[in-house]
């Protein structure tokens, strides 16, 4: 069976069916958690975790690194749905496929403007990071989309792609010299520069969900003109969405989500870009149900993600930026090569 | 069609109106060449002496001045030269194979192919010389062949190989940052350095490893200029024409590599470099890319990059790749802006 013909097969799932999967990704999301929590380079019995959880005893080795795995943990519910919905947003915004905060180079962006930060001001607060990380991915956003419009046939996935794999390797080529000239950010930031979530501790991760929620309700106030969007921007603006108007608002949303996501984990690519293309299958395309099923999917892949990095390599681990890249890379080939969404290439 | 538009792109201006053009470009090219170089040896912060140079370009002995200009500046300088015209001709065939101002090596994962080869064989391996040499040619070629085999089905030119392409130099910049990581902060401090590209490494010894190299490459560049003028009619016209489309597809590809590949082992990553040589010389004759010119212009590049980066600031000696870095953003934006306007931007 073709992924489309599973994804039309989705389509005829009704709400109730639909509600049902959803449930059954929570509890998938829940079995990610209390594996996160148990699992890495040493694994903690379930008594133990339930006893590091209802009475905490710092003199307890295995509480503690319980304790040390709830920052990751939290961090990775609050990454991962900003990846994952961000995904779903741009893809729906644009009818573009391909489009993911790697690809478009929006990740390089932010971590060229939060390099560049810490080299000329020293030790920054996270809210001043955060702020440079915006920037950076909005500005990319509006380069790419605004260099790929250019032309006869406007912005085609290809294009955009293209546009802004190129800006990524100049932005990458700027972070590479900055953190070269400065050796203090090279040593803070070979280690943010993949994507980690080991990094931060859970106030960092906290900090970040007010603009992550923001975001995602920004996002998700979108996915009707999103489901209008793909008929066509011919049909969607006859429906009477002012497509402009949309396509900024849900920008911000988009730019909120990621920016956020890469300033406390830095640069993770791949994740927008998977996650909405399997929730269609298991949803179907109507982003009314492809929006919220990303926002729980997207944690499920991130954690499960770092917790085979912690698991593969003992006792180092792979970061999940890292894990996220390799899983993710041969699913956009076979997107390519399946033409998997209708994308004409 | 794309490989169909360049056809016609290439077809369109008559002959004699395209040649004059090469040939004055060309010689501006190499007059710019020799400017620059000249800077860098006459002029600049710290400059020689001018009679001190001239007597030990002459062949005599001059203790300071002789060492600097024979042991560091002269070496950069050749190093720099072979490096801009292999990454200049590799990224222009890829580009006009591709039919693409995009697709050069950098963009499409080859040069992460060979980066990521190179450090791993840097770090781990602990290789020098034409082990460094080998290990990015090796890389470069097993990315090339892998982005190959993944856009198979159809016709393997284009934009499919450019998506995969894409996709395998994301992963690899996520491998590449990973063996950072792994590496102690000084091997990781060198590592950078070497990704950003820079000629402060160059040896007598290394120019010859890359003159031998690249020479031996560049002997079969008639030849695949040849079959590539035949590949860029469409790949029917091609073999109705006589040609043997896949091998030629092979040595062009494998050429293109290696071209590109053999000098990042000794430079890094040069940025831009490959990206920008083949439009910029096609905006320079209003043609279509000449490779020669492509690989005169790389050189140009590089070495006026190596001028500025010596020269830029007072008190910093900045490695040439952040100069190439820096200065190639604004003609990447330009190239955008030009391959979309004239829609062969994908």
């Amino acid at each position: 069976m073709t992924a489309t013909e599973s994804t039309r097969r989705a389509e005829r799932t009704g709400a109730l069916g639909k509600l049902g999967l959803c449930a059954g990704l929570l509890v998938l999301l829940l079995c990610a958690v209390l594996a996160s929590l148990l699992f890495g380079a040493r694994t903690i019995p379930f008594g133990a975790l339930i006893e590091a959880l209802t009475q905490f005893d710092a003199a307890n080795p295995e509480h503690a690194v319980v304790h040390s795995r709830i920052a990751r943990t939290v961090g990775a519910l609050v990454v991962g749905a900003a990846l994952g919905l961000s995904g779903a947003g741009m893809q729906g915004l644009t009818r573009n496929p391909l489009a993911d905060a790697g690809i478009l180079g929006l990740n390089a962006g932010s971590a060229l403007a939060v390099v560049g930060l810490v080299a000329l001001g020293g030790a920054v607060s996270l809210g001043s990071m955060m702020l440079a990380a915006f920037i950076g991915a909005a500005v990319v956003m509006l380069l790419v989309y605004l260099l790929a419009s250019i032309g006869r046939e406007g912005a085609t996935p290809i294009k955009l792609a293209l546009a802004g794999a190129a800006l990524a390797v100049g932005l990458t080529a700027m972070t590479n010299a900055v953190m070269m000239v400065s050796r203090a950010s090279l040593d803070e930031f070979r280690f943010w520069q993949v994507g980690s979530l080991a990094a931060r501790g859970v106030d960092t991760y906290l900090a970040a969900l007010p603009l992550v929620l923001l975001g995602t309700l920004i996002v998700l106030l979108t996915a009707r003109v999103s489901n209008a969007v793909s008929m066509g921007d011919d049909t969607a603006t006859a429906l009477g969405f002012n497509l402009g108007r949309m396509r900024l608002f849900g920008s911000l949303g988009i730019v909120l989500l990621a920016g956020s996501a890469t300033a406390v984990a830095g640069p993770i690519g791949f994740v927008g870009l998977m996650i909405p293309h399997a929730v269609r299958l298991l949803l179907g395309a109507d982003y009314r149900w492809l929006m919220p099923g990303s926002l729980i999917a997207g944690p499920i892949l991130l954690l499960a993600a770092d917790v085979a990095g912690r698991v593969i390599a003992p006792p180092g681990e792979i970061q999940v930026g890292v894990m996220c890249a390799v899983l993710g890379a041969p699913l956009f080939i076979i997107l390519m090569r399946r033409g998997l969404t209708g994308v004409k290439l | 069609m794309i490989p169909a538009r360049t056809a016609q792109t290439a077809a369109a201006p008559a002959t004699r109106r395209r040649r004059r053009p090469v040939a004055r470009c060309a010689a501006w090219l190499a007059a710019v060449l020799l400017l620059a170089a000249a800077a860098y040896i006459f002029a600049g912060r710290d400059a020689l002496p001018a009679g001190q140079v001239l007597q030990v370009l002459g062949g005599q002995s001059v203790p300071g001045t002789g060492f600097i200009l024979l042991e560091d500046r002269l070496p950069r300088l050749v190093v720099g030269i072979l490096a801009g015209a292999g990454f200049g001709i590799s990224g222009s065939l890829f580009q006009r194979w591709l039919g693409n101002p995009l697709a050069s090596p950098d963009v499409i994962g080859i040069g992460y192919g060979a980066a990521t080869a190179t450090i791993v064989a840097m770090i781990y391996l602990g290789l020098t010389g034409w082990g460094l040499n080998l290990a990015a040619l090796a890389g470069g070629l097993g990315v090339a062949a892998l982005i190959y085999w993944l856009s198979a089905s159809g016709s393997r030119t284009g934009p499919r190989l450019i998506l995969a392409g894409l996709a395998i130099g994301a992963m690899l910049q996520a491998v590449i940052q990973f063996l950072l990581t792994q590496a102690q902060l000084n091997t990781a401090a060198d590592a950078i350095r070497w990704l950003t590209g820079s000629l402060a490494p160059s040896t007598w010894e290394k120019a010859w490893v890359l003159l031998i190299a690249l020479g031996l490459v560049g002997a079969l560049l008639p030849l695949v200029i040849r079959q590539l003028k035949l590949l860029e009619l469409g790949e029917d016209a091609a073999a109705a024409l006589g040609l043997r489309v896949g091998s030629a597809r092979m040595l062009l590809v494998l050429v293109a590599v290696a071209m590109g590949a053999i000098p990042v082992a000794v430079t890094g990553p040069l940025a831009f470099v490959a990206f920008l040589a083949g439009p910029i010389t096609a905006a320079l004759t209003r043609g279509a890319i000449n490779i020669g010119l492509a690989a005169l212009t790389g050189a140009v590049i590089v070495t006026v990059a190596n001028f500025l980066a010596a020269n830029l600031f007072a008190d910093l000696s900045l490695p040439v790749g952040v100069i190439t870095g820096a200065f190639g953003a604004p003609f990447l934006i330009w190239v955008l802006v030009r391959a979309n306007s004239r829609g062969n931007g994908g």
